[in-house]
């Protein structure tokens, strides 16, 4: 992956992501995909920029709105899908569905649907890496409404007490699903929050996945290298509703669209062409492209099978002694 | 048991813990034991006394008051291939940590379709008895026992206390050991040579032939001497130490109904909704034809736990309450 390549995979893992998320919300109509659905359409440029700073050995914690997430570390799409499926060839063996996925391959921990329940688990992972003297880092994604939770302010004491190799991702997409962030906190500036633990902060574009890309390549450069702890704020907005069942009464259609003006995917778009990076044609292909690889992974969701019912009191207790 | 005369000797559940602690960490370098105040302080009830010395802060890693993250600390650190053993200070306030523990740890293999096991051991004084009021006097260990995904066990004896441990920390699940504190300074003897037990299996810890008296935990030394008590009456009471809480050990159950046909069950948690509840109906549900008198429970008054010590011993199970109860179910 030279760096001619780069800022087009950058286009494109944002592009499958939109791509896999529309027709999530088409599946779910049509009754495929069922219970809780929430789609990342909007916040591409956070997961993308993210996780290409990563690397295999590095571990990643989710939240339930994690599609997006998955595919950028690298999880398959046609696992992903079958997992909103149910469908035991899904990446939880259809267990855990939409909010619960999970990958040992990737190294992806969840798909964790307790706002802030990921944020322990992220500082422990860091932990063992710690103490048998890996040089992983763990990134953790949360959304701006888990700095209420107290788990949040305990796990950033933790790292930042202990020096440990995390790198806290907030998603400030404004809404903790319709509460606003200035109607939940009395500190909305959320860096100033993880300074007071002592650790960098910063705040960042999240709607543009070069000051993403960039920002999270220099945060995990010096997690990886001692630096301890870092925080991330991205500064990013949900296009769609909060969940399937979400009649958006707390904000406004113009702030919607204020928002979209600024599309993480059609504004990159725009800055490859006139950067004579892509044209016309190589967006269609790349289109083209993306949308096979997505007919492949619903192909796959389909023809997967339903775990027989015999099985339902698995994966309670492990199976062998490990 | 072989002829050969094993030696033994005389040890406080207090140190059989910390010998079971520091026996495994010697043997795994991925055994840790982190929690408040296990370090400087040496532990809150003296359990990891000397430890930090011997193993220093990475591995005896005292913690913040902030048991919601260093349980999911834990959680985390087991995932990640360490196998830590995580104090919190009292099942008190592992409310506190409620979040990960059932949330989290009792989930993760399952929602993950069996790919994150979670190896983690947490252990947590618990009960009553020491004049320490409502918030530090819970019993909730009935309640950890409803959840799916964990394994909980209640070592009331040295041999427990200091063989249960190893078990633990070789089982790739979470399990829980409620430590009642109320058994810290009991004595008891254990041989030399030793070897873990199993986590699964309720033990009978006196025969007996008239009535069955099942219990666990700190309640088990109060319905050892009631059995004396009985015996000094001419009734055989048959003791059931039940160990685990989940799972419960049924076969166990029903086989000491089927010799006595008459049991009490003793637990320090209140009725409504409790594990007694649980037992009761277990034995019912099975084991109802044996029954030659109703199933008696002996358990905590349905109040919080008071300051003073006369109104502390009344809310409480005693010894002549279980006494009178099986005198009772004897028709006398």
């Amino acid at each position: 992956m030279g760096a001619d390549t780069h800022r087009l995979d950058l286009l494109r893992g944002m592009l499958r992501i939109r791509r896999f998320e529309e027709r999530c919300a088409q599946l779910y109509q049509a009754e495929k995909i069922r219970g809780f659905l929430h789609l990342y359409i909007g916040e591409e440029a956070v997961a993308v920029g993210v996780m290409g700073a990563l690397e295999p050995r590095d571990a990643v914690v989710a939240t339930y709105r994690e599609h997006g997430h998955a595919l950028a570390r690298g999880v398959d799409p046609g696992a992903v899908m079958a997992e909103m499926y149910g469908k035991q060839q899904g990446c939880s063996g259809g267990r855990g569905g939409s909010m619960h996925l999970f990958d040992a391959a990737t190294r992806f921990y969840g798909g964790n649907a307790i706002v802030g329940g990921g944020l322990p688990l992220a500082v422990g992972l860091a932990l063992a890496d710690r103490l048998t003297g890996r040089r992983g880092v763990t990134a953790v994604f949360f959304g701006e409404g888990a700095v209420a939770e107290g788990e949040f302010h305990e796990a950033m004491n933790l790292a930042a007490l202990w020096d440990l190799p995390v790198l806290f991702n907030c998603e400030n997409n404004l809404y903790a699903m319709g509460t606003a962030l200035d109607r939940s906190e009395s500190q909305t500036k959320l860096t100033l929050k993880a300074a007071s633990y002592g650790m960098p902060a910063w705040e960042v574009d999240g709607m543009d996945v070069l000051a993403v890309d960039e920002a999270a390549r220099m945060a995990v450069e010096s997690v990886r290298c001692g630096g301890g702890p870092h925080f991330l704020e991205f500064r990013t907005y949900r296009f769609r509703a909060h969940s399937m069942f979400d009649p958006e009464l707390y904000r406004s259609r113009d702030e919607v669209e204020n928002w979209r003006s600024r599309d993480p995917v059609e504004s990159f778009k725009v800055v490859l062409m006139a950067d004579g990076e892509i044209d016309e044609e190589a967006w269609v292909a790349m289109e083209e492209e993306v949308g096979a690889e997505l007919d492949g992974a619903v192909a796959f969701a389909e023809a997967g099978t339903w775990e027989p019912e015999e099985e339902l009191t698995r994966f309670v207790y492990s199976e062998v002694r490990r | 048991m072989t002829d050969v005369a094993t030696e033994t000797r005389t040890i406080t559940y207090r140190e059989a813990v910390r010998e079971a602690i520091r026996s495994a960490m010697l043997e795994d370098d991925r055994v840790f034991l982190m929690g408040e105040d296990v370090g400087r302080y040496g532990g809150c009830y003296a359990v990891s006394k000397g430890l930090l010395e011997e193993f220093g802060p990475e591995r005896i890693r005292d913690t913040p008051l902030s048991e919601a993250a260093f349980v999911g600390a834990g959680i985390g650190a087991a995932l990640g291939g360490m196998r830590p053993i995580v104090e919190v200070m009292t099942v008190n306030f592992s409310l506190l940590a409620l979040d990960q523990i059932v949330n989290t740890a009792a989930v993760y293999l399952h929602m993950s379709g069996g790919q994150f096991n979670v190896p983690l051991v947490i252990r947590m004084a618990t009960g009553a008895g020491r004049q320490v009021a409502a918030q530090h006097s819970h019993s909730l260990e009935g309640w950890y026992g409803h959840i799916p995904g964990i394994k909980v066990v209640t070592p009331a004896t040295v041999e427990d206390a200091r063989w249960m441990l190893p078990t633990a920390l070789a089982d790739p699940d979470p399990v829980i050991i409620f430590e009642h504190a109320g058994l810290y300074n009991s004595e008891g003897t254990l041989p030399d040579q030793g070897a873990p037990v199993d986590l699964e299996t309720a033990r009978i810890r006196r025969r007996g032939s008239d009535i069955s008296l099942v219990t666990y935990g700190g309640s088990l030394p109060k319905a050892m001497t009631a059995s004396e008590e009985l015996a000094r009456d001419g009734i055989s009471a048959e003791v059931l130490d039940l160990r685990s809480l989940r799972p419960i050990d049924t076969a166990a159950l029903l086989s000491t109904v089927a010799s006595t046909h008459r049991v009490v069950i003793i637990d320090e948690g209140w009725k409504t909704a409790g594990i007694s509840a649980e037992i009761s109906s277990r034995i019912a549900e099975e084991a109802i034809w044996e029954l030659d008198a109703p199933i008696r429970r002996v358990c905590s008054e349905e109040v919080p736990i008071p300051y003073p010590r006369h109104l502390e011993e009344a809310a409480l199970p005693q010894v002549d309450e279980i006494v009178a109860a099986a005198r009772e179910l004897m028709g006398g």
